[in-house]
């Protein structure tokens, strides 16, 4: 279970987190919209541990991210990120990407981390891609393999950061259908992004995050069909 | 046309002595840029990313190693240290003098090879667990050194050209043996334009093979 309290997060003057309160239980999948620089991004940055924050608390798993003796390389691993930008390693081929952290993060020999690996790319799709650099994948493709990365951990949890941002109108597709994937099998997922459609279909819940804080959470149904918020209806009304 | 004779004998004699005074070079010129490549790096490194006195080394060091002839470098490493009473002998001389120029001047081309590689590719690696040394080793610098691959190789190049220098303190490599016999059989001009041969053909040799291996380094 993720557990977010009070959190608050700046950017130097900046107030970017205003006070959240979240709870993401197993299973779940919640996704998280709202107008650019409302602190979607930040806030799963600082799940992770990638950014520092300056109030309340985040608790993954009863194990508080930001206390000093907490073991940040070794909570990550519970918590696969997936980025906008997708951030394949580019020296490295697709199995390589995959099998290169289990092997050094989480010891395992090098043909248990291939055969990880292998079933990984297999799962988003890539097994013809095997030893392929990221150079020579489409943007779809190679947002599937960072998927692959991150699952290749045995993570508790996926973080997914507008994952389809970044992509061309038509791969898009193919990565929301990998995404849908995983929430069918039960993965405990938090999802920023602009897709409604996703959003809609595959959250268990929605949050509506506007200028720092959560305007409204509610069930995927009760957001997109029956709005409490002004903010939230005029937003919904904006992009869909 | 001008008055003097070429005498190319003596040098044809001692032709394997002077390439074997060049494998001397090419020694302490790979050594100092294996061990200049990985102070270069952290270097680089500090200097990006440290505060404090540890910051101002690194500056410091880049400084110096850019800006003040090599040969003085040499020479600290020669007189200088000598005159606190460290004397190390000729080949550790030349080999501390490179090391440090070629250090210097690595860490800058470092510090513009990491800012060329995109932030969130470190974050990528920290989001999977690994620490800071292994998203360094693993992610960081294997593109850093793809991007730098040619600067460096200019700087394998200026390392053994720069070797010469090591004459003036004493190191038999192959400008100190040109020196030697020529100052024995006064064929100066001829030992010396034999020795640049070997140089010229010394470089090229390291040209063609970097980029050999460049391709079969860099896949991607």
């Amino acid at each position: 279970m993720i557990k977010i309290q009070e959190l608050q997060k700046y950017f130097g003057q900046l107030h970017v987190l205003r006070g959240i309160d979240l709870q993401v239980e197993k299973g779940e999948v919640l996704s998280v919209i709202g107008a650019s620089g409302s602190g979607k991004s930040t806030l799963l940055y600082c799940i992770n541990g990638l950014e520092q924050i300056q109030g309340g608390t985040i608790t993954v798993d009863g194990v508080k991210v930001h206390d000093k003796g907490t073991d940040l390389n070794n909570l990550r691993q519970s918590m696969g990120m997936v980025f906008q930008q997708w951030n394949s390693f580019p020296h490295l081929t697709a199995i390589e990407n995959v099998a290169l952290a289990p092997r050094i993060v989480k010891k395992k020999t090098k043909s248990e981390a291939i055969e990880i690996a292998k079933n990984q790319l297999v799962h988003v799709g890539l097994e013809d891609k095997l030893n392929v650099y990221p150079s020579e994948l489409s943007g779809g493709q190679q947002q599937r393999l960072a998927i692959a990365r991150a699952l290749a951990m045995d993570p508790q949890y996926m973080l997914f950061d507008e994952a389809t941002s970044a992509l061309d109108p038509e791969l898009v597709g193919e990565v929301l259908e990998t995404m849908r994937l995983l929430a069918e099998e039960g993965m405990t997922m938090i999802c920023v992004t602009h897709e409604m459609g996703f959003a809609r279909d595959v959250s268990d819940r929605v949050a509506f995050f506007h200028d720092g804080i959560i305007e409204e959470i509610d069930t995927a149904k009760n957001i997109f069909e029956n709005p409490k918020s002004e903010l939230t209806k005029k937003f919904l009304s904006k992009v869909r | 046309m001008f008055d003097y004779n070429f005498h190319w004998r003596p040098v044809l004699k001692s032709l394997p002595d002077l390439l074997e005074a060049s494998l001397v070079t090419l020694q302490v010129a790979v050594l100092s840029m294996i061990i200049g490549i990985i102070i270069g790096l952290f270097l680089s490194i500090i200097k990006l990313k440290a505060k404090g006195p540890l910051q101002w080394f690194a500056s410091c060091w880049i400084e110096l190693a850019r800006n003040t002839p090599a040969l003085f470098q040499l020479f600290f490493f020669g007189f200088g240290l000598g005159a606190l009473g460290i004397h190390l002998t000729p080949f550790f001389i030349v080999l501390a003098g490179l090391t440090f120029n070629n250090a210097g001047y690595l860490a800058e081309n470092f510090r513009g090879g990491f800012n060329a590689v995109p932030e969130t590719q470190m974050k990528a690696a920290r989001s999977l667990g690994m620490n800071l040394w292994q998203a360094y080793t693993r992610i960081l610098v294997p593109q850093v050194l793809k991007i730098v691959y040619y600067p460096m190789t200019n700087q394998f190049v200026w390392a053994v050209l720069m070797s010469s220098l090591g004459m003036l303190v004493g190191f038999r490599e192959l400008s100190g043996e040109t020196q030697f016999f020529a100052s024995k059989t006064y064929r100066i001009f001829e030992y010396f334009a034999a020795a640049a041969i070997i140089y010229y053909l010394m470089v090229k040799l390291i040209l063609f093979v970097s980029r050999v291996l460049a391709t079969r380094l860099f896949r991607y």
